[in-house]
């Protein structure tokens, strides 16, 4: 029984999102449209349709690598609210590189370009980084600042040093077709961005499993004192730390000019940084699961459109939904499992059937249990 | 850039304008100010000012009167920070997850519900509030026009902020807030309750928040658009802390702030040369510098953020 229990319990994030979907079947209704219809196209739009599923993936490149730049920090018990400003930096250093340098074979330029955006977000991350460490500044506030401070200088350069002349709108020249990044669905958007994610979520979880580097993140998480006691550099690592999540983040952004945009746009990315802290969340901080926390957050997205072309449901209501599953979700992981407590309580139920049943049912249900 | 200064008319408007665009987010940062103090991150002011803009607009539509609209807007407001309360205090949730989680809700149901309930009626203008100038300070030369030829929630906003700082400073209310957002254990072990404290100064930051959203519908544009909050309720985040969790300097700050927005709309106009992103940076890069170069001086409460749990069971 107790083992049900467990399972349950490991389980809880899938419950709030399933409850999350029947309290928002209520605001489906209050439209006078069915909620069954309205999942039904969303989750066939996002997930079982060839160019549904090609949008989902797009979307899930981002959110994902977002979502790693949250969880790495977070397990030493830094929230970086700044994934957003670092996407945008990290953009804004890859289209520098992709159209400011001088030609160069593309085996060489794609790398350079790459790393120059890990550099942009890397730098922006390590700002708070070493504040955070040097000079105790909270590093919720400062990344929160530096997202606002990025999206304006990609606005300024990408409406202003970089503008591709004549463009009714913000953006800068197209990058070479040498620089995309290859697809992995033919016919589609979907480019090979997803894939990095996925390979990086791999490589982090074996990194915090099993190396002395995940080891020493956890303990600062845990305790950061006891951790300098232990003889870890704490500080170096709270910089190193926020360097590598800022550069995780600059990929989000990078992978979407070379592999979607193909320009440096300005506004480009709709709060996918905010998304990453979700995923990180739903994920329960671990990168293994951020694969599917953020194809399930992107599927909303993607499949909200087809929804609203099916049923003539208004697209807004996934928003609302969206906040609804994380409600949810954050609210199941205030509930922790306490085995004693459960046990206790199973222990109040047997007796009580104990004294109906009498001793027989006693011995053999505990004999189940072990 | 600066040639309209020659002209006290043209001075007059353009402060004039500064003000109206700081009044939202001064609702809004003094609010922030009282949740933060108490250790508690609202983040989720976006959120309150939209749900306070879409109330404010919801009640005026209904009801057709601004008082309705009012009302409603801090009911919206208000329902938000119970969420936050419940989330952050309650079930002691990353105060952060639970406030971006609300700003998503609250941006998403409002634009759902405004287009369900509003639909085609929501370009048309609803009923706001009047500017009513007070006699003998509105003839002040230059500043009287600006500061007392305006609409009702901006005199309630001349009184909250006051009354804001003099509760927090000078009030034994107060002192329990100070002491929970400082050294939460201290206080509890005084006897003073902190998720009581806590609940009810997200309660009180919410509601001005929303207070913020409403003067947006009720006093500034007349109508509700989706996503009006624009970012403001992150500006307010901003302007309290170059206030140094202060509500004067918050005022202070969200002033600047609406002056430096002022100058970057007539820059857009006037002068498409020199690039307006710039002065929509002023007020994170201002707060950003202010941490950085003020440190000691702009210090958060000890306790923000951090969720409290009594120790020893």
């Amino acid at each position: 029984m107790l083992a049900v229990i467990r399972y349950a319990y490991a389980l809880r994030t899938v419950w709030a999102v399933l409850l999350a979907l029947l309290v928002g079947s209520g605001l489906i209704l209050v439209a006078g449209v069915s909620p069954l219809a309205a999942y039904g196209e969303l989750f066939k739009g996002a997930f079982f349709d060839y160019w549904g599923l090609a949008g989902t993936l797009v979307k899930t490149s981002p959110i994902l690598l977002a979502g790693l730049a949250v969880i790495l920090p977070l397990r030493a018990g830094l929230l970086n609210i700044g994934a957003e400003g670092q996407i945008y930096m990290g953009a804004l250093f890859s289209a520098m590189a992709a159209l400011l340098l001088p030609q160069m074979h593309p085996a060489i330029h794609v790398p350079v370009c790459i790393l120059a955006g890990a550099l942009g977000g890397g730098l922006w991350g390590l700002i708070p980084g070493y504040l955070k460490a040097y000079h105790g500044i909270n590093e919720v506030i400062l990344t929160l600042l530096l997202n606002f401070i990025a999206i304006n200088i990609v606005s300024y350069v990408a409406g202003g040093p970089m503008l591709q002349a004549g463009a009714p709108y913000p953006y800068s020249e197209q990058i070479s077709q040498d620089l995309w990044l290859p697809w992995i669905m033919p016919s589609t958007d979907t480019h090979a961005g997803v894939i990095v994610g996925v390979v990086l979520a791999v490589i982090l979880f074996l990194m915090m499993r099993y190396s002395t580097v995940g080891y020493a993140l956890d303990t600062i998480g845990k305790n950061a004192t006891a951790a300098r006691y232990a003889g870890i550099p704490v500080k170096p690592y709270v910089v190193g730390v926020m360097f590598a999540a800022g550069a995780i983040g600059g990929l989000a952004g990078t992978f979407e000019v070379l592999g979607l945009k193909y320009r440096l746009y300005h506004h480009f990315s709709p709060g996918y940084g905010f998304d990453g802290i979700v995923v990180a969340f739903l994920a329960t901080v671990n990168p293994l699961l951020a694969p599917l926390a953020a194809f399930f957050l992107a599927g909303l997205k993607a499949g909200a459109l087809v929804m609203q072309r099916a049923v003539g449901l208004e697209s807004t209501v996934i928003e609302a939904i969206q906040g609804l599953v994380i409600i949810f979700a954050a609210a199941s992981l205030g509930l922790k499992y306490d085995a004693q407590k459960w046990a206790a309580r199973l222990m109040r139920r047997r007796k009580r059937l104990d004294a109906e049943l009498g001793d027989t049912f006693q011995a053999r249900t505990r004999e189940d249990d072990r | 850039m600066i040639d309209f200064l020659t002209d006290p008319q043209a001075i007059t408007d353009f402060l004039s304008t500064s003000l109206r665009l700081s009044i939202p987010i001064i609702f809004a940062a003094v609010g922030g100010v009282i949740a933060e103090r108490s250790g508690v991150f609202n983040i989720s002011l976006e959120g309150c000012i939209i749900g306070g803009a879409f109330g404010a607009a919801l009640g005026a539509y209904l009801l057709g009167t601004p008082a309705a609209g009012v009302l409603l807007g801090v009911f919206v407001a208000l329902m938000a920070g119970l969420l936050l309360a419940g989330l952050a205090v309650g079930l002691s949730i990353n105060q952060l997850v639970a406030g971006i989680a609300i700003n998503i809700l609250m941006l998403g149901l409002t634009s759902y519900l405004a287009r369900l309930i509003l639909g085609d009626d929501a370009t048309s203008t609803l009923p706001g509030f009047e500017p009513i100038a007070i006699p003998g300070l509105s003839a002040i030369p230059i500043i009287g026009p600006v500061f007392f030829e305006q609409d009702v929630l901006t005199y309630l906003m001349y009184l909250l902020v006051p009354l804001s700082w003099w509760v927090i400073y000078k009030t034994p209310w107060g002192l329990n807030l100070r002491a929970i957002g400082d050294y939460p254990v201290a206080a509890d072990s005084a006897g003073i309750s902190v998720p009581t404290v806590r609940v009810f100064a997200v309660l009180v930051s919410c509601a001005m928040a929303g207070l913020g959203g409403c003067y947006l519908v009720l006093s500034q544009v007349f109508v509700f658009t989706e996503h009006m909050s624009a970012g403001k309720g992150f500006i307010a985040l901003a302007a309290l802390i170059l206030g140094r969790w202060n509500p004067i300097g918050a005022l202070l700050a969200c002033l600047f702030f609406g002056f430096s927005d002022a100058l970057q709309l007539r820059l857009q106009f006037n002068s498409p040369d020199v690039p307006y992103q710039l002065f929509s940076m002023v007020p994170f890069v201002a707060s950003f510098l202010a941490l950085v170069f003020l440190s000691g001086k702009v210090r958060p409460p000890k306790a923000i953020g951090i969720r409290y749990e009594r120790g020893g069971k």
